[in-house]
């Protein structure tokens, strides 16, 4: 395959220096070896070094390199250069403070991830080897565990930018039914206790820009329409 | 002053179960509403009144209002929630749609209950 170039534009801010973000005009010429838009951003960053984006394991496991691209939250090391229309328009993810160009504040998300205390609570003496779950049980657990926190999801929710304070948002609350779901928990009448709340839980209208988005092909709206099953189940 | 973010107001169950019941009430009355204004034998005014001065129209049609206005209340409550920041003002709101509601749901009973078969 022969070099190509391809056009982005992307959106560059840097606090210390602009008064105000602009979308930055680019191009960059790839080697055929160059597959994914993460790949183009690295090249992009050897050309310009003022651009800053986060990347770390660059195989769609670290959720590092999450931003909007061409208007969809995606990750830059997941997303084929050739599927996307170009010039290539890349943001910050939505509805989180700019640090710099692609680079976020997750500190909110992370607030809400931990308020559903993503561990296991047993109050049991641990046994000797280990707590254990029969296939089915752990069948459950299947399409939780595997978020990466990349934060895709809960920036592509409305309602999660009008309240990001207040609703836990589609990740956190797909970790919440993670634990709630998890047969060796047991605080799981204080989980729904801790979500049963106008904004927690049921700031979600089922829009599903979360299922659209999310990276790893998950379903938050489906893990948040069990917790509320769940909670119906308890007080009908 | 500190402002700290307060969550745990342990209600929305209960809203969330009645916004679609009332949803599907609204539904079913609709398609039967539609249903009894076809099989009318003539579209005016006399066969209209006729319609809705029969006590089933009326029971029935006053519990479609009521489930209308509390589907209301829990709907615009989310937009102020979402969208109106100061609670002040969010109160104030909240309490000039539920009164509006409220008002709304006697008027309708006055209409539909002071016709007589």
């Amino acid at each position: 395959m022969s070099k190509r170039t391809v056009q982005f534009k992307i959106y560059r801010y840097d606090p210390d220096k602009d008064a105000a973000p602009y979308m930055q005009d680019i191009s960059v010429e790839l080697e055929p070896s160059d597959k994914k838009l993460l790949d183009a951003l690295v090249r992009l960053k050897a050309k310009d070094d003022s651009i800053a984006f986060r990347r770390s394991c660059r195989e769609g496991v670290c959720g590092s390199d999450a931003m909007n691209i061409n208007n969809k939250n995606g990750l830059a090391c997941l997303t084929d250069i050739d599927s996307l229309k170009q010039p290539i328009v890349l943001r910050p993810l939505p509805g989180l403070p700019v640090i710099r160009d692609l680079i976020v504040d997750m500190t909110q998300f992370f607030k809400q991830y931990h308020s559903i205390k993503p561990y296991l609570i047993n109050d049991d003496p641990p046994p000797e080897r280990e707590r254990l779950q029969s296939p089915e049980e752990r069948e459950e657990l299947n399409g939780l565990y595997e978020c990466i926190l990349c934060a895709c999801c809960s920036t592509a929710c409305p309602s999660f930018w009008w309240n990001p304070d207040k609703f836990v948002g589609p990740s956190g609350l797909l970790n919440a039914y993670r634990f709630i779901a998890d047969t060796r928990d047991q605080a799981t009448s204080e989980r729904l206790d801790n979500l049963d709340d106008p904004y927690r839980l049921f700031r979600c209208h089922t829009i599903m820009s979360c299922v659209d988005v999310c990276p790893k092909s998950l379903n938050p709206t489906r893990a948040i329409g069990k917790i509320k099953d769940l909670m119906v189940r308890r007080a009908v | 002053m500190v402002t700290r973010h307060i969550v745990g107001a342990h209600y929305g169950l209960k809203d969330w179960i009645a916004q679609r019941a009332t949803a599907v009430y609204m539904a079913l009355f609709t398609l039967a509403f539609v249903a009894c204004t076809l099989c009318l034998p003539e579209l005016d005014y006399l066969s209209w009144r006729a319609l809705f001065s029969s006590a089933l129209i009326q029971f029935f049609g006053f519990l479609f209002a009521l489930s209308l206005f509390y589907h209301v209340w829990i709907g615009v409550r989310d937009i102020w929630m979402d969208y109106v920041k100061p609670v002040g003002l969010r109160l104030a709101l909240h309490l000039v749609t539920l009164f509006l509601l409220i008002g709304y749901a006697a008027w309708v009973a006055r209409i539909l209950w002071r016709l007589q078969a």
